[in-house]
């Protein structure tokens, strides 16, 4: 069954799927991460605050993502980004954007709605003793909030945080539907070009399949490390 | 902003002859609540018999379940997707293989079982800890009334089991509706697709994504509407979220 497959291929191809297509699916992932961790605070910061409109309108847009695909997201801000740059620099023209910019701004404000939901459960976990606490020590609200409760919120999520990373990771390969090389998107150039399908499809779940395995057992040890902890 | 609205596209004749472009969206939707019925009955089924396994005392049938949801979980979705659509039919004897390929529908087949099984690890996993949950006692008292572990299970266990994951299998079940969009990659012409298309034929790009938008919207108000009756209607007096 392997007889006519040619996985040479691969060997000749790494340089540019790990050095153009995983470095860009890494990259994509890590600034991804970080942007929707900051904006996913944000908003879970906005849905506990004591105004009422606020948290209606971080909740708004958190149930408005989270019912959206991904790819229909994708497909939105590939084609809103120019406006949204242009009514932000003030041009005259929808300006040019780069498909590592649009796939960013997509990612981080997909995350972000997924992540406030995580870090809203943090940071309820937190017993109100704690920012009583800091307010009973003089401290205010963005101060009790930035030294007492969101460490220990980031702190306990961690786990689930990284875990969605993972989940993160594999879902940037859906920048495929706007043919942008990731490592995916690498992987099929190739394959199309020399019509190895079989040989460059498996290699990437290969490799897919190792990086999550590797980091998901990572984030298992840690979960094991902190809650000793506690 | 200099984008020219035209909300009337709607009405106007789609290129492909038939209809209109709402015609379009609207064979777009149908067709991605048919595939994701057909792959939640497979994630159902599968996630089932997984979960079941992942719960059994017995060393071997716990390592199947944690192989089988390691394997659908740490892939994407969409290179998942493309094992089953570009590689299965390479890799099966010719005729097997061929036959696949000349399978009419492949795209939508293809979709619903990739899906499927790609959610069927998430209920499994969903199963098993529901399982895990219910206090030593029931398997205990089923064992002592002279059930075998089947009946144990079929009687027992996985009512209830079910009942305490209704609430994250809606959430899993809107998942497998909002995953069939990635089917787009193998030419499947869902909700996401036919957007796609209007927008490719008519260039009215934000009224297509905004349709597509109201859509899925709407589909998860009326999933969401439909599990909380069906949680209610099945809610044990007494018991968990039984008044």
């Amino acid at each position: 069954m392997f007889d006519n497959l040619d996985f040479d291929v691969i060997r000749r191809s790494l340089p540019y799927l790990f050095l153009d297509g995983m470095s860009f699916t890494l990259m994509l992932t890590g600034l991804s991460a970080l942007g929707g961790l900051v904006f996913g605070t944000l908003i879970a910061l906005m849905r506990l605050s004591s105004y009422r409109l606020l948290g209606r309108i971080a909740g708004l847009y958190v149930d408005f993502m989270r019912s959206l695909p991904l790819v229909l997201v994708i497909f939105w801000f590939y084609f809103l980004v120019p406006y949204i740059g242009q009514w932000l620099t003030g041009a005259s023209r929808p300006i040019r954007v780069g498909a590592f910019t649009s796939s960013l701004v997509t990612f981080i404000m997909f995350e972000a709605a997924y992540f406030s939901e995580i870090m809203r459960a943090g940071i309820q976990s937190i017993s109100k003793g704690q920012p009583a606490a800091a307010s009973a020590l003089g401290l205010t609200y963005s101060q009790s909030m930035r030294y007492i409760v969101l460490p220990q919120a980031f702190r306990n999520m961690l786990p689930v945080l990284l875990t969605q990373t993972i989940v993160l990771f594999q879902d940037t390969s859906l920048v495929y539907v706007l043919s942008i090389p990731d490592f995916l998107g690498a992987a099929s150039k190739v394959a199309q070009r020399d019509g190895r399908l079989v040989e460059m499809y498996l290699f990437a779940a290969a490799v897919y399949f190792a990086i999550s395995c590797v980091a998901s057992y990572g984030v298992r040890r840690l979960q094991a490390r902190i809650a000793i902890v506690r | 902003m200099n984008y020219n609205w035209n909300w009337h596209i709607f009405f106007e004749p789609n290129p492909t002859g038939a209809g209109t472009y709402l015609d379009m969206l609207v064979s777009g939707l149908l067709l991605t609540i048919k595939t994701a019925l057909l792959a939640w009955i497979i994630a159902l089924v599968f996630g089932t018999i997984i979960g079941i396994l992942r719960s059994l005392p017995s060393k071997t049938a716990s390592w199947v379940g944690f192989a089988y949801v390691e394997f659908f979980r740490n892939m994407p979705l969409l290179v998942q997707l493309f094992l089953w659509f570009f590689v299965l039919p390479e890799l099966l004897p010719r005729a097997a293989g061929l036959w696949m390929k000349q399978l009419p529908n492949a795209p939508f087949w293809t979709a619903a079982i990739g899906v499927g099984l790609f959610m069927s690890a998430r209920v499994a996993v969903q199963l098993a800890a529901g399982i895990a949950s219910l206090p030593r006692g029931q398997k205990q008292a089923a064992t002592a009334l002279g059930l075998t572990t089947g009946q144990g299970y079929r009687y027992v266990l996985l009512p209830i089991a079910f009942r305490i994951i209704l609430p994250p299998l809606t959430s899993e079940f809107l998942n497998t509706i909002k995953n069939t969009s990635v089917a787009i990659t193998i030419g499947l012409i869902e909700l996401t697709g036919q957007a796609r298309a209007m927008q490719e034929f008519s260039f009215q790009v934000f009224e297509a994504f905004t349709a597509a938008t109201v859509m899925y919207l709407a589909i998860n108000i009326v999933v969401v509407t439909g599990m909380r009756l069906l949680e209610r209607s099945l809610a044990i007096p007494g018991y968990i979220a039984g008044k």
